[in-house]
């Protein structure tokens, strides 16, 4: 870079910080007290906002900068950083099997290294990774922008609340009919909706969302409201009855299975004949029928998986918290969930992973930054959409090796 | 002369008011190579989506005479994965590969109509569906290997050069096991030597029992492949032929030189 | 009857407020085919500028009519700029992604904005100045028509006769209806493009602050969160028009606020955000092309 163009690049971003300073004027440096009737200037924002979007605008754009030059670059393309070592992590065998075996153990002592409430923590983010890892299968490899699924997990937790409040019925029983009555919902929806535009199906799926949390809301003789449902049984251990200590580290040890289980379904899935229409229906949905794959079955599966999955942690979170109420099945829930999936890289199970890790453990860590947490939320959607679509680790098919002679196979 | 494959019976279609297709009839023999041709606009893409179901026609009929059924099935109201199975495969104009999946995922879709794993044979992976998904990834390379695309076996599809992702498209269709294949402009946008090994291409699919019927602009892969010829404008059949009767007759030379 | 009048008055009031808003949905569907799931957001920002400046005059002292204008003025302003940087930052790097990349990308900005204002003011409601005085002539039809529902009948009214000019005579508006019809037939006879997705997300947005300006003095009160749910219905209204068609926003607008009305009026109040959500999903099941749309014929 010479001299003058980083002077014009200094420039630039001197008038993009000043359309922010502008931008953001009313609500960062003013706050009324309309009741006390006192205008409260808060000047020191304005120079943070100032400095933060000179600095966010030169660094944004040398990173377009420099993704314009390695487009004019063909051969190296995209081979950037941090995610392509993790990415050889993974396709070497002898690395990836020891890196499987330490997180493994690690996660096999992890509640008698550290205290319950991490161990708490920690089953939270395992619920998500499986949450995520069944949405993924409506959006990363479908291609099915599912903006309710929360609701799904509504259904599969309200199912074991009402199931144990009125009939006692135990976490066991309850946890195939939660996942099975999800599934059920999502076929009823999808049947329907199907067969809609992806944007449309997205705008349906959020109403839908929002349709069962209002009516759990507002039902108060079915659901009790507002108040929720409280004294919700534990999952029980062969009879036995477990103090609160032993009680999380069975649920956690629980979610451990549970997210084993789940990756194991969705990698056999995404290397079978189901698991290749469904992404072929992501790709060109015209040329997919044409091809004779019934657009709506595969649709419908994949759906109904997905809400089995959600239907199945929801019954977990009933199990796992004792008490719930609708507040907990928001729009916001949903956004959670799609930004670990696109965060992860959509279709891709190691993705997904580290997703969920990174976007539920990171704001309890950093508590003081917790409540920027949303707002991070919003801002990763964005971000990656805009520079990082195949997210952090993007999905690679497998491949598969033939000799000229003999020819062998293998996924 | 042959078993009828194909009857297309007073074809008619309405865009808003627009025919796009108006009382069109024709049938396609049993092991023979046929083109479609005209001018721009005059309903040859519309017509091969009327018969791969992605529209739906307003009049008329289309039949079709799969080997083993001697009366014909009719179309009408058929899902596009439907008529698919029953032994009609397409390629498109403009190439719709699923290009960020391999060369031979591509394919192996094209045998998603011919096998029948499901949920619980992804899941299970039991002898059943090993061997099944086994015939279908040796195929699928068989047919590659075939259309001379072997060495991209593992490569995203998107990423292939734009002669091999038409071969690509055939290769795919081909992988559905049809008896009536439908190719839409497959020289489009290739030079003269790659335009004459697509013609040798399409002959060797042809030579094995396999009916074709193809779009095309480029008149000498049309004369040097087609066993008859339609011409349609507007919509109408104007001509219908073999290439000699087809070079001479005055209707189409009026259509194609506009006087 | 009384009853039924008040209603009707209270379902066309919430249909003007529904349009103000619809309308942005539908001209930025109309030429970029983008749901712009912010839309809502806007609304609430217009509201929340709307606040800040009104409350800040008020503070200083202004006179009623000064406040008025100067607060509309700020809010279309602010609301407009924020439209212009959200599609140049999340939309326009996305104009040649999948489908869904710029969708997801305005759910982003959704959520972004609302705990943008969230974290930059609070999470509280805010009690809104009021910028309508009770007009004496309008005392006689006070119990079915008050006098903040007549000023949102107008201003809409006017609003609408603006753009409608806009639109139907300006250049702007020829060179807007040419990019929604063929994006690059424009470019070829030489529309800047980029300038007319600018200036659609620009009006679209000053709308909505217009529409945020007077729901918030019509109610009294405000939260970061009342962009989502009035961005989902005025949603529901531009699909229910028919989404691209501006007579249909306003047309989806009026059936919106009026069914609304009188469900809640006649039925159960508790179900009102049900009713309209339930509408959208029946809509987009069996007429996606809504009231005044046109079905699309796919192309392959």
């Amino acid at each position: 870079m010479t001299i003058s163009s980083v002077f014009r690049e200094i420039i630039r971003s001197s008038l993009i910080s000043l359309w922010f300073v502008f931008l953001t004027f009313p609500l960062m440096v003013i706050k009324v007290n309309p009741i006390e009737r006192v205008v409260h200037w808060r000047w020191g924002n304005m120079l943070y906002v100032a400095v933060t979007s000179f600095v966010l605008s030169l660094f944004f754009r040398e990173v377009v900068r420099r993704r314009k030059l390695r487009e004019t670059r063909p051969e190296e393309e995209n081979r950037a950083g941090i995610a392509l070592s993790i990415r050889r992590i993974f396709d070497e065998p002898g690395k990836r099997n020891m890196l499987t075996g330490i997180v493994f153990c690690f996660s096999l002592v992890f509640p008698f290294v550290f205290s319950s409430y991490q161990t708490t923590i920690m089953t939270t983010a395992l619920m998500y990774v499986v949450l995520g890892l069944g949405l993924n299968i409506v959006v990363g490899m479908a291609g099915l922008l599912d903006l309710g699924y929360v609701a799904f997990y509504a259904v599969g937790a309200y199912t074991y609340a009402l199931l144990n409040h009125h009939f006692h019925l135990g976490f066991w029983t309850v946890l195939p009919i939660g996942g099975l009555v999800a599934a059920l919902f999502g076929f009823l929806l999808g049947f329907p909706v199907l067969r809609l535009r992806g944007d449309y199906l997205a705008i349906v799926t959020l109403g839908f969302g929002e349709i069962i949390r209002l009516i759990l809301e507002n039902w108060g003789k079915f659901s009790q409201g507002p108040s929720g449902i409280a004294n919700i049984s534990r999952p029980g251990f062969f009879g036995i009855h477990l103090s609160l200590d032993s009680a999380i580290v069975y649920m956690y040890y629980l979610m451990i299975v549970f997210v084993l289980a789940t990756i194991f379904i969705v990698s056999r899935l995404q290397n079978s004949r189901l698991g290749r229409a469904w992404i072929a229906l992501r790709e060109d949905e015209t040329a997919c029928q044409v091809m004779g794959i019934d657009k709506r079955k595969t649709k419908l599966t994949a759906f109904a998986l997905g809400a089995f999955w959600a239907g199945i942690i929801g019954v977990v979170f009933a199990s796992k918290t004792t008490f719930i109420n609708p507040a907990s099945f928001t729009f916001l829930e949903s956004a959670i969930i799609l930004s670990i999936v696109v965060l992860g890289g959509m279709g891709s199970i190691i993705g997904v992973i580290m997703g969920a890790f990174i976007l539920i453990l990171m704001p309890e860590y950093l508590r003081p930054l917790s409540q920027y947490r949303m707002f991070a939320f919003g801002l990763i959607l964005v971000l990656m959409m805009v520079f990082r679509p195949q997210g952090l680790i993007a999905n690679v098919r497998s491949a598969y090796h033939f000799e000229k002679t003999k020819r062998t196979f293998h996924a | 002369m042959n078993k009828y494959l194909l009857k297309i019976n007073n074809l008619s279609i309405d865009f808003g008011g627009i025919r796009a297709l108006n009382r069109l009839s024709f049938d396609i023999r049993q092991a023979e190579i046929a083109a479609l041709i005209g001018p721009n606009g005059a309903g040859k893409t519309t017509l091969f989506n009327c018969l791969t179901g992605i529209y739906a026609f307003s009049e008329g009929d289309i039949l079709l005479f799969p080997p083993e059924s001697e009366k014909g099935i009719s179309l009408k109201g058929m899902k596009p994965n439907q008529i698919t199975e029953k032994g009609l495969a397409r390629t498109f104009q403009n190439i719709r590969l699923f290009s960020r999946m391999t060369v031979l995922e591509n394919v192996m879709i094209g045998r998603h109509c011919r096998t029948r794993a499901y949920i619980l044979g992804a899941l299970f992976r039991n002898a059943a569906t090993r061997k099944e998904e086994r015939e279908t990834v040796d195929k699928s390379y068989a047919l590659l290997e075939k259309m001379g695309l072997a060495e991209y076996v593992n490569e995203p599809a998107g990423n292939l050069p734009y002669g091999a992702q038409r071969r690509l498209e055939i290769a795919r269709a081909l992988a559905t096991d049809p008896f009536l294949l439908l190719l839409d402009e497959p020289a489009a946008g290739m030079n003269p030597q790659e335009t004459s090994d697509i013609i040798d291409l399409i002959r060797e699919i042809a030579s094995d029992g396999l009916s074709i019927l193809l779009i095309e602009h480029d008149m000498k892969l049309v004369m040097s492949l087609s066993d008859r010829i339609f011409v349609i404008d507007y919509g109408r059949k104007i001509a219908e032929g073999d290439p000699a009767e087809i070079r001479s007759n005055p209707a189409v030379i009026k259509a194609y030189l506009g006087a | 009857m009384n009853y039924f009048i008040e209603l009707f008055f209270s379902g066309l009031t919430r249909g003007a407020i529904y349009a103000l808003i619809a309308l942005g949905y539908t001209m930025v569907y109309g030429i970029i085919g983008l749901i712009n799931f912010a839309h809502g957001e806007i609304y609430m920002i217009g509201a929340f500028t709307s606040f800040v400046v009104a409350s800040v005059l008020s503070i200083y002292g202004f006179p009623l009519i000064a406040i008025v204008i100067m607060t509309g003025f700020a809010a279309a302003v602010w609301a407009g700029a924020y439209g212009y940087t959200i599609e140049k930052l999340a939309y326009k790097p996305l104009r040649h992604a999948p489908r869904l990349s710029p969708l997801i990308s305005a759910i982003g900005m959704s959520i972004l904005l609302q705990n943008y204002v969230l974290l930059a003011q609070t999470s509280d409601f805010l009690p809104f100045p009021k910028l309508i005085p009770d007009f004496p002539f309008m005392e006689r039809y006070a119990d079915v028509l008050g006098s903040s529902d007549l000023v949102i009948l107008l201003t809409t009214t006017a609003v609408m006769i603006l753009l409608t000019f806009l639109i139907k005579y300006t250049r702007i508006g020829k060179a807007m209806r040419a990019t929604a019809q063929d994006t690059t037939m424009a470019m070829l006879v030489g529309i800047n493009v980029n300038r007319i997705i600018s200036i659609t997300f620009v009006i679209g947005s000053a709308l909505a602050a217009i529409g945020g300006l007077l729901i918030a003095s019509h109610i009294g009160q405000i939260n970061f969160y009342i962009g989502f749910i009035a961005g989902i219905k005025a949603f529901t209204a531009a699909v229910l028009g028919g989404i691209g068609s501006i007579p249909g926003a306003v047309l989806g607008s009026l059936v919106l606020g009026l069914t609304e009305s009188f469900a809640t009026g006649y039925v159960s109040s508790d179900y009102e955000d049900v009713f309209a959500f339930s509408l959208l999903v029946l809509i987009l099941i069996f007429k996606p092309s809504g009231l005044l749309g046109k079905a699309v014929i796919k192309k392959v």
